[in-house]
């Protein structure tokens, strides 16, 4: 039940803050944020309970599982499930929602209730994707992302905002619906074989069927995935989405959506079309290759401090691409490590490049320099966040990243080496968020006030996160082990060739 | 006639009664809200007549009419279309000059005739609804007389409508003239041996299809829809939109299932081709449009071409989808007409785009109910459009329609752009240009108008939500009809 509770409440949340707005501005935030805790301690009790969890679990597959009838005409159930995978996503999303509100806190001054309520919606929209192991579920949880986020983006964003959010919508919605008529052909060759209607993850895994049709579903899985992740050629949404959102939807664009698309990768697209998703792998690899330099080389081009962040999603995404498909333990446990710190450090620069716009109005890094002696703490915060993304030691990208190219070195040499070198890429698209920003000449004399009490704590529990994701891994990695290794994979092996 | 024919007929009686009555009320008595009261009242009197018929159901009443679970389905859907449209079309007629009165007691002739086609299962109860129904409209689109456009609508649709109906009358003379019956029992059984269909017969169908083509509205005999959607009055464009196609659709479903048409191939490529020109020349036009009422007129010529895709499904989830796609689509098109036609105001129709703009924060409640309209029409998950189009995908899979599916999916996307543009326009930024005389001058939403929308936001996402009740009640009237 706790996991409906997880959901449900935000979507009560909503309403509620949009109700209450007439009590005050204040109202929709504290109940947004009020909500999100709940949620937290919700989801933290998962957390500490997962050791006990697996064994007293009768399938032993999932750490809690719901099932509600819906649509009995084609066997629909409200099915909820929670793995150590989900688990992870869903303690990032809660995480992330709490930082989300806290960054809107001043800069969201119009319709603050409508804000909070597509804000809580976007977020159990993502939690229902982590959580939802039903595909008719999954999809209707996959497009309640959409609306609220396209509200976000057009309502509160910055200039272009129009642009940016119908582009978002087009390009999401046509990937979605290409999922949607690959779900119903796995679904009707599933029924044609057993006799049953069914869009339960479970039976429907281990479904035989020829080859190309396999090949055909599989990509339109992909699709969808691809989009949101995004792949190289299908990213084209995601700079302009990114940029011109507000910092809470930016964060929660960058640090939640994008993972919904790697997570929809690891959990349906390979295990449901182990052996397509095996013969496709070579592409999607050198797609995720391609995406990382593209993204690196991209990012360093930008003189608007949002869209640089935003390309470098491009470049960071490219390694859980790369990883997810060369399927071994090392690459995909590196693939959810790295989805867990890119969230963070991504969703950090986004808070930080908002705070920036919010104080000098503007984004453009031409106009800015020699800042650090204006707002130090700022200038401090972000150091520790550009060497993250640029994958130091010590930091979950780093992990994330090593792990991954280790893998993948295994799958694929070339493609690795050359992937490799999107290391060297990120250290200088991130340094020279530093320079440009923080050091150098002061053309223009900026008087600021620094980062608030608000803003140090919020970056400080991120900075926490990443550094115990750094230092600390063997919790995460075990939680997300065990769920991968239950995942099937490619050909008739289960996912992971080698434990350490 | 046995006393339980009578039962079974409750509904349509019901309807011509209330029709006579609004009638001979006028005609003692003028006014309009008496008059709008006791056609709704007779309308929802013939609703809950329904379960009484159902009693008797299924019932061959004389050769004409086959009262089924199947056609008292229909009835219901066009009955509570029609009383929607009556509600509306009060809180319309008020804001206009002239008499108002005659308007209810035609409506209601409409009603009939399109309950009689849901029901035909006889070539002359088919022309009989069918120009009940449309003589009917004829009058009803031009019915606000004091502007030119109504006029002109009126006029085009009473040409076009003839001349289709002049099709149809061949088709069912060659038909006659090949299997010597005009029941579309007895033709079945005719043709139950044959492989294939008789030429002359299938000519006799395709210059029906036609027929019934105009009056769908599909590509290429759509060419009077945006005009008519245009200059006919809102509530009545919600009733063109809905039960007159609705009452055609159930009718084609059956008489195609019936005989089996599809055991011709060419029958069946001309309908697909039908439906992949009508996807696309609804929505790419759409995209063209600056006028809402002629927006939704293309967005419902698309909606009747991924209809089609369903109905080319064939077999028993084909039935099932159409009936279920054509209820959300009643439920859509009757809320977003109902918007504009809460919107108008005297002398001038909320039409143009910028009618629209900043809606979202001057008109919230309007804004909110035509938003999701519009996402259930794109078909987005917890509306009642979303559970529409997973049916008509679903049907394609089963029956390997891959290329029309790919097409109704490309076609859903453009149409993203068009209902988006006007989302976009209704969330526009009103903050600096509110002006406080707008707002003031802005309708009065009534009661009635309101409980309508509320009703039909309501029933939007409860199909959305929770559709296994009226998925469960398509399945049993889909049995009724194919028998399986």
């Amino acid at each position: 039940m706790i996991l409906v509770w997880l959901i449900v409440l935000l979507l009560a949340a909503g309403p509620a803050a949009w109700m209450l707005e007439r009590r005050g501005s204040q109202w929709p935030r504290w109940i947004a944020l009020g909500a999100l805790a709940i949620d937290l301690v919700l989801a933290l009790t998962l957390w500490t309970e997962r050791e006990t969890a697996v064994s007293l679990s009768n399938q032993g597959v999932w750490l809690a599982d719901l099932r509600i009838p819906w649509i009995p005409r084609f066997g629909i159930t409200f099915h909820l499930a929670l793995d150590g995978l989900s688990l992870l996503l869903v303690l990032l999303t809660v995480f992330l929602g709490v930082t989300a509100v806290v960054a809107s806190w001043t800069e969201i001054r119009e319709r603050v209730g409508f804000f909070h309520f597509n804000l809580l919606w976007v977020l159990a929209g993502v939690l229902g994707v982590f959580l939802a192991m039903d595909l008719f579920a999954f999809f209707v949880f996959w497009e309640v992302m959409l609306v609220p986020m396209y509200f976000l983006i057009s309502v509160w964003g910055h200039e272009h905002r129009m642009y940016a959010a119908v582009k978002f919508f087009i390009f999401t919605q046509a990937g979605s619906l290409l999922m949607l008529i690959a779900i119903l052909g796995l679904t009707f060759i599933h029924a044609q074989q057993t006799g049953v209607v069914t869009f339960d993850y479970q039976q429907l895994l281990g479904t035989t069927m020829d080859q190309t049709v396999a090949l055909w579903l599989m990509l339109g899985f992909f699709a969808a995935f691809a989009v949101k992740l995004p792949a190289v050629p299908l990213h084209a949404w995601l700079p302009d989405a990114h940029t011109e959102a507000p910092t809470g939807g930016s964060v929660i664009l960058a640090g939640l959506l994008l993972k919904t698309g790697a997570y929809g990768l690891i959990r349906f697209a390979v295990p449901l079309f182990p052996d397509a998703a095996q013969a496709f792998a070579p592409v999607a690899m050198v797609l995720g290759m391609v995406g990382i330099l593209y993204g690196a080389v991209l990012a360093f081009a930008q003189t608007d401090l949002k869209r640089l962040v935003a390309y470098s999603s491009i470049s960071h995404l490219g390694f859980v691409l790369l990883g997810v498909f060369s399927w071994n333990a090392v690459a995909l446990e590196g693939a959810v490590m790295q989805m867990l710190a890119h969230g963070i450090t991504t969703g950090a620069l986004f808070i930080l490049a908002g705070a920036l716009q919010e104080r000098l109005g503007t984004r453009d890094m031409r106009r800015m320099g020699g800042l650090w002696t204006t707002v130090p703490r700022f200038g401090a915060i972000t150091l520790v966040f550009s060497i993250a993304s640029l994958g130091l030691p010590g930091s979950g990208n780093f992990l994330g990243e090593f792990l991954v190219l280790l893998g993948s070195y295994r799958a694929n040499v070339l493609v690795t080496v050359l992937a490799a070198l999107g290391l060297v890429a990120a250290v200088i698209y991130s340094l020279a968020i530093m320079q440009r920003i923080f050091h150098g000449p002061a053309d223009e004399s900026w008087t600021a006030p620094d980062l608030s009490t608000r803003y140090l704590f919020t970056l400080g529990a991120m900075i926490a996160v990443q550094v115990w994701l750094g230092l600390y891994p063997q919790p995460v990695l075990d939680t997300a082990g065990q769920a991968l290794q239950n995942l099937r994979g490619f050909g008739e092996t289960t996912a992971l060739i080698s434990r350490r | 006639m046995a006393p339980e024919d009578f039962i079974a007929l409750l509904p349509l009686l019901v309807t011509a009664l209330s029709s006579l009555g609004v009638l001979l009320l006028a005609a003692f008595h003028r006014d309009h809200r008496c008059v709008a009261v006791v056609t709704s009242l007779g309308l929802a009197a013939a609703f809950f007549t329904l379960p009484v018929a159902a009693g008797v159901a299924p019932r061959q009443v004389t050769p004409l009419l086959r009262l089924d679970a199947y056609a008292l389905f229909y009835a219901g859907l066009i009955l509570a279309a029609s009383l929607a449209v009556t509600i509306l079309s009060y809180g319309y007629l008020e804001k206009q000059e002239g008499q108002r009165e005659e308007f209810y007691a035609l409506l209601l002739f409409a009603t009939l005739g399109a309950m009689t086609l849901a029901a035909a299962s006889h070539f002359a109860a088919f022309f009989l609804g069918l120009e009940l129904l449309s003589v009917s409209l004829y009058v009803l689109i031009a019915y606000v007389r004091t502007d030119v456009r109504p006029l002109e609508a009126g006029i085009k649709y009473l040409i076009l409508s003839g001349t289709s109906s002049a099709f149809l009358l061949f088709g069912m003379a060659l038909i006659y003239f090949q299997s010597g019956t005009m029941e579309f029992a007895r033709t079945a059984t005719l043709l139950a041996g044959t492989a294939a269909l008789p030429s002359i017969f299938l000519v006799g169908l395709v210059l029906i299809l036609t027929g019934v083509g105009f009056k769908l509205a599909v590509v290429p005999f759509h060419m009077w829809a945006p005009d008519v959607y245009q200059g006919a009055p809102a509530p009545v464009t919600a009733f063109v939109a809905t039960v007159s196609k609705g009452a055609m659709v159930a009718l084609l479903l059956r008489y195609f299932v019936e005989i089996a048409a599809f055991r011709s191939e060419m029958l069946w490529w001309a309908m697909a081709g039908i439906a992949v020109l009508s996807m696309f020349a609804g929505n790419l036009l759409a995209l063209l449009q600056d006028n809402i009422k002629r927006l939704l007129a293309y967005s419902s010529i698309a909606h009747l071409g991924y209809l089609l895709v369903a109905f080319l499904a064939a077999g028993p989830l084909a039935v099932e989808a159409v009936t279920f796609y054509l209820t959300a689509y009643f439920v859509t098109t009757l809320g977003a007409f109902g918007v504009v036609s809460v919107l108008s105001k005297p002398g001038s129709e909320a039409e143009a785009l910028d009618d629209y703009r900043s809606l979202f924060w001057n008109r919230p409640w309007l804004a909110g109910v035509f938003t999701i309209m519009l996402l259930s029409l794109a078909g987005i998950p917890l509306t009642a459009g979303f559970i529409g189009k997973f049916y008509v995908i679903a049907a394609g899979v089963e029956s390997s329609l891959w290329v029309l599916i790919v097409l109704l999916v490309g076609n859903s996307v453009i149409g993203l752009f068009y209902y988006l543009r006007v989302i976009v326009v209704m969330a526009a930024d009103g903050r600096r240009d509110v002006r406080p005389a707008d707002t003031a001058q802005a309708p009065h939403v009534s009661y009635a108008d309101g409980l309508v929308l509320a009703a039909l936001s309501g029933c939007l996402f409860w199909l959305g939500l929770y559709p296994a009740p009226l998925i469960r009640l398509v399945q049993t009237i889909q049995k009724g009809v194919t028998g399986s």
